[in-house]
């Protein structure tokens, strides 16, 4: 009985991950939404990186949209981020967005020339 | 304390990314005091952020290692503090310091490092210099002059 019950825990808690992964990863059409967490830093790149080029593989995205909604603090790490999957997807005429940056990380973005290859809406 | 000292703390952490965050967050606290705008707060944490994440992946070569942090608060004038931090690691020097320096200038193009570090740093504190011999370490040291007003007055 016991058994049974922490399957059924662990089950939904996978069920939850699943859940919060779609909901960080979403594909409209032929964007890859992405949900950027509260900081970007260098320790949350990796993830961001994999998670992104996995989907962009998979799913034959061609656009890019970086959703800094949550997002509160960021550093040249982020840039990186943003760089790199600028360059996997523009071979291909996709194009990449930022959107919901606040004041700080919309002011980042442009003094940092960012703004030459994404589209800050 | 010494002359016109304030406050100082010192910071010693195991180079790991996850130490990015409490760094930064430990800068925040050390000038929270201060009444300083939020930007100027933002400021210091993302320079200590792209200086800790620098001795981090380029210093230790992400291979661990020990990463200090000093920051001292000392009063300039009645209302202006001035902040400076230091961090230190013992890691593989830097041979070119000024080629570093420059933007968009990375080694870490694989792990897709932007090369914007220490023009963030320089963006966001008034001085920084960087000291750095080969197989000895990095000291990168950064000051900030911060306007504050006394609460009490």
């Amino acid at each position: 009985m016991l058994v049974l019950f922490l399957t059924f825990l662990i089950l939904r808690r996978e069920d939850r991950q699943m859940e919060a992964k779609t909901r960080e990863y979403a594909i409209i059409d032929n964007y890859l939404c992405i949900k950027m967490p509260a900081e970007v830093d260098h320790h949350k790149a990796a993830g961001i990186r994999e998670c992104a080029d996995k989907m962009i593989l998979d799913d034959k995205v061609k656009n890019i949209v970086f959703d800094f909604e949550d997002t509160t603090f960021m550093d040249s790490s982020g840039l990186g981020i943003i760089i790199g999957r600028y360059r996997k997807i523009s071979c291909f005429g996709g194009k990449v967005y930022a959107v919901n940056a606040n004041e700080r990380i919309t002011r980042l973005l442009t003094t940092s020339g960012m703004t030459s290859i994404i589209e800050v809406l | 304390m010494e002359g016109n000292v304030i406050n100082k703390i010192k910071l010693e952490f195991e180079a790991v990314s996850e130490n990015e965050a409490l760094a930064r967050v430990v800068a925040a606290a050390f000038i929270a005091g201060l009444n300083i705008t939020v930007d100027e707060l933002e400021d210091v944490k993302t320079a200590v952020s792209e200086a800790v994440t620098n001795a981090i992946i380029h210093g230790y070569k992400e291979c661990g290692g020990t990463v200090i942090m000093d920051a001292v608060l000392k009063r300039e004038r009645k209302e202006a503090c001035l902040l400076s931090i230091d961090i230190c690691d013992t890691g593989v020097g830097i041979e070119d310091v000024e080629r570093a320096m420059q933007p968009m200038f990375t080694t870490g193009l694989e792990n897709e490092r932007s090369g914007m570090g220490f023009s963030f740093m320089e963006a966001f504190m008034d001085k920084v210099i960087v000291t750095s011999s080969l197989n000895m370490g990095t000291v990168v040291h950064m000051e900030k002059c911060l306007k504050v007003y006394d609460k009490r007055q």
